[in-house]
């Protein structure tokens, strides 16, 4: 018996001043990185909430510079135009709440019909027998290799001559029937899912819709959500597309507004603390949504991008 | 597909059961129940990925400037293309980009990868690292360009109180395209090591226990063992980032538009700008073109790597 203890004692020995020796090493790097990537908010926080005015005379200040909540007020056109000026702003009216809610109507459309139409296909991808299934699933997948902007110049000629430049249904259109990740996505779960359960309903009499809706859909809430946080975040985010057929002012999401923002303010002195509000605002609903779902968006990751 | 079978038996039995319930249900097929439920994303494919791309290397084929109607021109796009030193820039710019990107990006995300499987399974540490990959491209750059400014941002006050000089980090010719490539390495980092991180989680303890007890060294399993066994993931991952890396378009569209003096005018930024602002779609479509079969061969080479790695994991 002391001859096969003795063995993995000295393991433990030996492995334990060595490895407490680089962890220290190992913590200082990992908090160095965590550091760089929370720090660009914290940045953001104090920004906002400074003057703009002032910013210039303390640089390097970790607290808010002569703290003031009226970058968020005018971002929000809440304050007086001379009041905005009086800070540093512009002066000029931001639409901000119109794009808020282009921004909403524009991710959340796609959404639901992406993962809706998605979760069908994906269920005759899985489950549903009929000739041509792989070929059809493969042709899908081969979408993913071409490049975006390849399709993107096409499909706007598409919405372009189909008169729908600058309208919700033009922006939505091409990612609402389908992307391929989505269906692929779903399929692996539906594969997942015990046949035997399908069969039993099947003996039962439901046909292929109420095996769907009754069974398949509210026995995967957990990817249906998944998927739908993950495209909610990369339409949210998104930039080149309605950049290309949204820029009007009336259709305008938030990532194109703040572009616009930007490259308006004269470079001289742009308003710092404005636009730092304004990321704030509209990076704040993919931030809540994080915070809400963090554990699942977390988990989905390893198995999206790797399996 | 032979090797899978040393993996576990759990796999086999469920293909089993499947292969079983295929033959249970014999020859009957559901193909019309099936074409109502893929109708709308076959739809989709059809409309929006099947028929742009066939569309796109028409356009590749015409001299179009959106407005009027496009004129058949053959190849003469494409002879243009090798004469345009724009474009050789524009793919020298982008080349020296996806370098930087990736580069830094997968050599910090294996090291936080390897970080975070021997200090902390913490989610909330994970959830940390993930949020600059949150935020949209156009808040990175944003907030970025607001920390790098030369006047009053914070980096470059720092610079100065260490005694160094202040850098132009997004208007001079020489860091301008390092710190878009930073841009992006920020914001990717923690979610290219969670990628990492999953890969790690399907090589066994026992080896790592084994090599132990062998007397290797953590560094040396790192180089023996860890580096191949993810070498399948690692390839997988390298697909994605380099095909989207290539694409790189808001952060140069939000910052530089392409200055200082055309160092930061990126392909797709450029492809952009040729069609929607000089009005010659058809040019534009045919460096689309170019820059489709650049990514298949990049794509190709890289995915060869990983069938070559496949049997290693699957």
């Amino acid at each position: 018996m002391s001859t096969l203890e003795l063995p993995t004692a000295t393991v433990v020995k030996k492995k334990r001043p060595r490895v407490s020796a680089g962890r220290v090493a190992a913590w200082a790097l990992m908090i160095a990185f965590l550091a760089l990537s929370l720090f660009p908010f914290l940045w953001m926080l104090r920004t906002a909430f400074s003057t703009t005015r002032s910013l210039p005379s303390n640089p390097s200040s970790l607290l808010p510079v002569d703290f003031t909540w009226g970058a968020f007020k005018r971002v929000l056109g809440l304050g007086t135009q001379a009041q905005a000026i009086a800070e540093g702003g512009s002066g000029a009216s931001v639409n901000f709440w119109l794009y808020l809610r282009n921004s909403v109507l524009y991710a959340g459309t796609v959404t639901i019909g992406q993962v809706f139409f998605c979760s069908m296909a994906a269920y005759a991808f899985a489950r549903l027998r009929w000739p041509g299934r792989e070929a059809v699933f493969s042709i899908f997948l081969t979408a993913l290799l071409v490049p975006p902007i390849f399709t993107s110049l096409p499909n706007f000629i598409l919405i372009k001559n189909l008169g729908l430049l600058n309208t919700l249904p033009g922006m939505v259109l091409p990612t609402f029937f389908m992307t391929p990740f989505a269906i692929f996505f779903l399929r692996q779960f539906f594969l997942g899912i015990s046949r035997e359960i399908e069969e039993s309903a099947s003996l039962d009499g439901a046909g292929p819709w109420r095996t769907f809706f009754r069974i398949i859909l509210p026995m995967s809430t957990a990817p249906v959500t998944t998927l739908a946080i993950l495209t909610f975040i990369a339409t949210w985010n998104d930039y080149f597309w309605p950049l290309l057929v949204g820029n009007a002012e009336n259709t305008r999401v938030l990532t194109v507004a703040l572009g616009v923002f930007r490259s308006q303010t004269p470079s001289g002195s742009p308003d710092w603390a404005g636009l730092m509000a304004a990321t704030l605002i509209a990076a704040a609903p993919v931030l809540i949504l994080f915070f809400a779902f963090a554990r699942k968006i977390i988990d989905s990751i390893g198995y999206s991008g790797v399996k | 597909m032979v090797s899978s079978d040393v993996a576990t038996s759990t796999p086999r039995k469920t293909r089993k059961l499947q292969a079983k319930g295929d033959r249970r249900a014999g020859g009957r097929s559901e193909l019309p129940t099936a074409l109502v439920f893929i109708a709308p994303a076959l739809l989709g494919f059809v409309i929006f990925y099947l028929v742009p791309t066939i569309r796109g290397f028409y356009f590749s084929m015409t001299q179009y400037n959106i407005l009027g109607t496009p004129k058949w021109i053959g190849f003469d796009n494409f002879t243009r293309i090798p004469k345009d030193p724009l474009f050789w820039n524009a793919l020298w710019v982008t080349l020296e980009y996806v370098l930087l990107n990736i580069g830094f990006q997968t050599i910090i995300a294996i090291v936080l990868a390897v970080l975070m499987q021997r200090l902390t399974q913490s989610t909330v540490l994970r959830g940390m690292l993930l949020l600059p990959w949150l935020i949209s491209n156009v808040i990175a750059a944003m907030v970025w360009f607001w920390l790098l400014d030369y006047q009053i941002g914070l980096v470059n006050a720092f610079l100065e109180w260490t005694g160094m000089s202040r850098i132009a980090f997004f208007g001079n010719e020489v860091w301008a395209i390092p710190t878009i490539a930073f841009v992006n390495v920020w914001r990717h980092m923690g979610y290219t090591a969670l990628l990492v991180f999953a890969g790690l989680q399907t090589i066994p303890k026992y080896v790592y226990e084994a090599a132990s007890v062998d007397g290797s060294t953590e560094w040396s399993s790192f180089w023996r063992m860890t580096i191949p066994l993810l070498r399948p993931v690692l390839a997988m991952i390298l697909v994605i980032t380099v095909t989207g890396s290539f694409q790189v378009f808001d952060t140069v569209a939000v910052t530089t538009r392409g200055g200082p003096v055309n160092v930061t005018r990126v392909l797709q930024f450029y492809i952009y700008q040729k069609g929607f602002a000089e009005g010659q779609f058809g040019y534009a479509s045919a460096l689309s073109v170019v820059l489709f079969l650049i990514l298949a061969v990049v794509a190709a080479l890289q995915l060869r790597l990983l069938r070559a790695g496949e049997s290693d994991l699957a």
